[in-house]
């Protein structure tokens, strides 16, 4: 033990300061700068003028409706995930596998692909349903106006439910069936059992899932803006994004923004502390090991009808929205009917091989995943090791430090690096991808730490001590026995970040300059610009990649955990 | 007129019998041990009286009743059966206190407040869990957990009792105990105990009867003495208590067993059939083979371990090693001593 001190005197310690440095460079700093902008005023601190900010109409309107949008995306999409993930349970749904596939579809597709889908679909005017029952079914107005609060509410709810059903499935699949049976040979029936048992013991889970999405909803940029924009419908994202690009960095309007940012770390926080409460206290020990199956409900005469109701639903949130993308992506002209002689090519080869801009794009988010993705994970190994392995005082700072980006939402990042990085200390990175990149690997770095301490937390000390005492030196004992085994942890920790940043837009929106648009952004600025046919062939694109990169990741990781 | 009656019932896992054919009569306030290896179908029928599976063939009565019947296709869903039921897993709900786990089957059946308040009372002082009527089941260790079950079964004064091996979550010592206060709770309320074991000083300590299954064929039905004493086949007598088996050549006047000829003395050999056979299996517990000076079957010593109250040899006959226990107070051989080995209890079975 004595050699092993003396021959790393001042490497953890070199190591600690360096992550730390890592640290507050890339997160610390550029958060410190958004509370100061939000509080400092005139060369003091400032508590009411925060307060006037909060007072303004278009403020506490933002406040109050992302507030309703995310409730009301709670409630509904824990509601859909908690019933989808008991019918494929506890249920005799036919084809439970694949449909339990097919409910965490949505989780790889980007939601403002979805909320442009929608608008395509259901824009009170130009909308594709709206038209068919207006044109030919007699219908005096549309059926459904997609640029409103329900119609924001629904989108969002499609793709973030998922959220719930993981987290509700999982742990109604691993629940002791008998805690149910326990119930029915008591003499409750199936909905009794549901009702007093089965439901109250994955509660925790519920909420959990539950809180995961109204803090994914609360940070959401892209379906409000695509959605909610045209009605002057703007939540708290979607309002900072407005006074940084609008008011082209006039004080007030960054002021403004910092506030917003404030209010949104601060309900972050809250949800993510109350969601780490109830998942450490509140969880049941409720797995056993030696069971049967739970006993299915049998749902008779009802198994079809809500086996098609399953597919419908699927049918409607999957693939009319992915396949409307394509058609409009093929369009000569947005509005045309979707007729063969209206259908062409040019639009999907302009975007890959003419034009600058949408190339750019995609050339841009391939690299920047891959820099982010890099980066982040070996800092990430660094930083884990130092906080899972070294003996350093002051750890548990690096760990907040780390996990911090965790409850950041997007936007401030964005906000925060801008402060930091756009030339008002020296260096000024606005309109380079070098600013995006700092982000998104402010914004990733907790994905990394926590894929890779899980992975160091596997390897045993005795591993590294049993290699020292067969003499290899402490470098030789890192590269022949920790990083081969902490291998599968940095591979997850790339994927996790590649793929993620390839569809991100958040961030990248409040960052891109005239030459560093990301997929996100370009599709969101052809949008707004009303290339909406464009728009939407550089989305096809974007589903394709994404799904192909998705589908390759799952085979390499199920390839490998067979071997 | 048995109480429950259980008849050719059987069940199929895909082409697997899980249970095949199985009958079994339980009387009023009976206690029966299904006993077997892992696998062997014992819980799968346990779950079949209780309702949590459907049969593939025979029927269920209870009483007057039948519960479940493969011919009608009519099952009485478990809720509807009045059974009470413990679980190895205890199964107790960790987001009710305890007496809100003992009153839950008494609530869902609707009595009047006095009555449930009563009853719960009841089954939680006779479970010695009064005292811990308001804490959370999580607080309490397994064995308290398992009261709680138990408890729980016991409020609805159920007829009969079902017990999936309740004791083996539990410590050994605990598991003593248990098996007494189960007893004792039996013969204040007497109920039945349809009771499902791997563990077969469990099924002799409580049960009338031993059912003992194999590969979801029962292979013998009888008190624990029986079973012991009188096992029906060769499973049956490896499966219960101490025992080793010898393949011999049988003549008319002896037998030989790894090349080592014994004469028979008076009332050992087998059955004329198997003698007729020439072959067959030869079974005796350790502890009732004898050392004799002269005849018998001839060995060495070649090992030899005190254990406390017995005393565990090992007798080479031929190349096979037969294992012989006796009393620490009866004076035997020593390492190396030739012997001649007596079985006065022989059990005789056809080779495998």
């Amino acid at each position: 033990m004595i050699a092993t001190k003396r021959f790393n005197f001042g490497t953890p310690e070199l190591l600690f300061t360096l992550s730390v440095a890592v640290l507050l460079i890339v997160v610390v700093f550029p958060m410190l700068l958004i509370f100061f902008n939000a509080f400092w005023v005139d060369g003091h601190f400032n508590v009411t003028d925060v307060l006037r900010v909060l007072q303004r109409q278009e403020t506490y309107q933002a406040l109050g409706n992302s507030l309703v949008l995310s409730g009301g995306v709670t409630v509904t999409g824990t509601l859909v995930g908690t019933l989808f993930a008991w019918l494929v349970t506890r249920t005799d749904l036919p084809f439970k596998k694949t449909m339990k596939l097919l409910f965490l579809v949505p989780f790889m597709l980007p939601a403002f692909i979805g909320a442009l889908a929608w608008k395509m679909l259901l824009s009170p005017r130009a909308g594709y349903i709206n038209r068919f029952f207006m044109d030919y079914l007699g219908f005096d107005s549309p059926i459904f106006n997609i640029y409103s609060y329900a119609g924001i509410i629904l989108v969002e709810t499609m793709y973030l439910f998922p959220f719930v059903f993981i987290q509700v499935s999982g742990a109604l699949e691993r629940m002791d069936p008998t805690l149910e049976e326990s119930a029915r040979i008591s003499g409750a029936d199936l909905f009794t059992i549901t009702r007093k048992i089965t439901i109250p013991l994955v509660m925790p889970s519920i909420l959990s899932g539950a809180l995961l999405i109204m803090l994914y909803s609360m940070a959401h940029f892209g379906t409000v803006a695509v959605l909610g924009i045209e009605t002057g419908i703007y939540n708290i994202p979607t309002l900072i994004y407005e006074k940084i690009h609008q008011s082209a960095g006039s004080f007030d309007s960054i002021r403004t923004a910092t506030v917003l940012a404030t209010v949104l770390v601060i309900t972050a926080a809250a949800i993510l502390w109350l969601q780490n409460r109830i998942l450490s206290k509140g969880r049941y020990q409720i797995i056993a090991g030696k069971s049967f199956r739970p006993s299915e409900l049998k749902l008779r005469g009802l198994r079809i009808p809500i086996l098609i109701f399953c597919l419908a639903y699927i049918a409607l949130t999957i693939v009319l929205p992915t396949v409307t993308i394509f058609m409009v992506g093929g369009l000569k002209t947005y509005g045309l009917p979707f007729a063969l002689e209206n259908m062409t090519w040019a639009n999907y080869s302009h975007i890959l091989f003419e034009w600058d801009l949408t190339r750019d794009s995609i050339w841009n988010s391939i690299s920047l995943g891959l820099a982010s993705a890099l980066v982040t994970m070996f800092a990430g190994v660094i930083i884990s090791y130092v906080i899972v392995k070294m003996k350093v005082r002051g750890k548990g700072l690096l760990e907040f430090l780390g996990m911090l980006p965790f409850s950041v939402p997007g936007s401030v990042i964005a906000l925060g690096v801008i402060l930091a990085w756009s030339g008002k200390f020296g260096v000024s990175l606005y309109n380079t991808v070098w600013i995006i990149l700092i982000a998104y690997i402010a914004r990733y770095m907790a994905f990394s730490l926590k894929a890779n301490s899980a992975a160091l937390e596997q390897v045993h000390d005795s591993l590294v001590e049993a290699a020292r005492a067969s003499g290899a030196t402490m470098a030789q004992a890192l590269r022949d026995v920790v990083i081969p085994l902490v291998r599968p942890g940095m591979v997850a920790a790339f994927f996790l970040i590649f793929l993620p940043a390839l569809r991100e837009l958040t961030v990248s929106v409040l960052l891109y300059g005239p030459t560093t648009r990301t997929i996100g952004v370009a599709i969101y600025t052809l949008n707004e610009d009303g290339e909406t046919v464009y728009s939407a062939a550089l989305a096809g694109i974007a589903l394709i990649i994404i799904v192909t990169g998705e589908v390759l990741i799952k085979r390499l990781v199920t390839g490998k955990n067979a071997a | 007129m048995a109480y429950i009656e259980l008849k050719q019932v059987t069940k199929l896992f895909g082409a697997v019998r899980a249970v095949d054919r199985l009958d079994l009569d339980i009387a009023q306030g009976e206690c029966v041990a299904m006993l077997g290896p892992s696998g062997c179908g014992k819980t799968t029928t346990l779950r079949m009286v209780a309702g949590f599976e459907d049969l593939d063939d025979g029927a269920i009565r209870v009483g007057e009743r039948i519960i479940s019947s493969k011919r009608d296709n009519f099952y009485l869903p478990p809720e509807h059966r009045n059974f009470g039921m413990v679980f190895q897993a205890f199964a107790v709900w960790p987001h009710l206190s305890v007496y809100e786990n003992v009153a839950f089957p008494l609530r869902i059946r609707k009595l009047p407040k006095e009555e449930i308040a009563a009853r719960t009372e009841e089954a939680l002082k006779h479970t010695n869990l009064w005292k811990a009527a308001g804490d959370s089941p999580d607080d309490l260790s397994g064995g308290g957990k398992q009261r709680v079950a138990l408890a729980r079964a016991l409020a609805i004064r159920p007829d009969v009792m079902l017990l999936d091996e309740p004791l083996s979550s539990l410590d050994p010592h605990f598991r003593e105990e248990m098996r007494f206060e189960i007893k004792d709770l039996q013969r204040r309320f007497g109920f039945s105990i349809l009771y499902v074991t791997h563990d077969q000083s469990e099924a002799m300590a409580l049960s009338d009867r031993i059912l003992v299954m194999r590969s979801g064929v029962v292979q013998q039905v009888g008190t624990p003495l029986e079973v012991y004493g009188e096992p029906a086949n060769r499973f049956v007598f490896e499966f219960i208590g101490l025992s080793c088996f010898l393949d011999a050549d049988l003549t008319p006047t002896g037998m030989r067993i790894n090349g080592v000829d014994a004469a028979w003395p008076a009332g050992i050999a087998p059955a004329p059939e198997l003698l007729a056979a020439g072959r067959a299996c030869l079974a005796a517990r350790p502890s009732e083979i004898d050392f004799v000076g002269e005849g018998g079957l001839r060995g060495i010593v070649s090992r030899k371990a005190y254990l406390g109250e017995t005393v565990d040899y090992r007798v080479m006959v031929g190349d096979a090693e037969i294992r012989v226990q006796k009393g620490r107070r009866v004076p035997g051989p020593g390492i190396g001593e030739a012997v001649g080995l007596a079985f006065p209890r022989p059990h005789w079975y056809p080779t495998a």
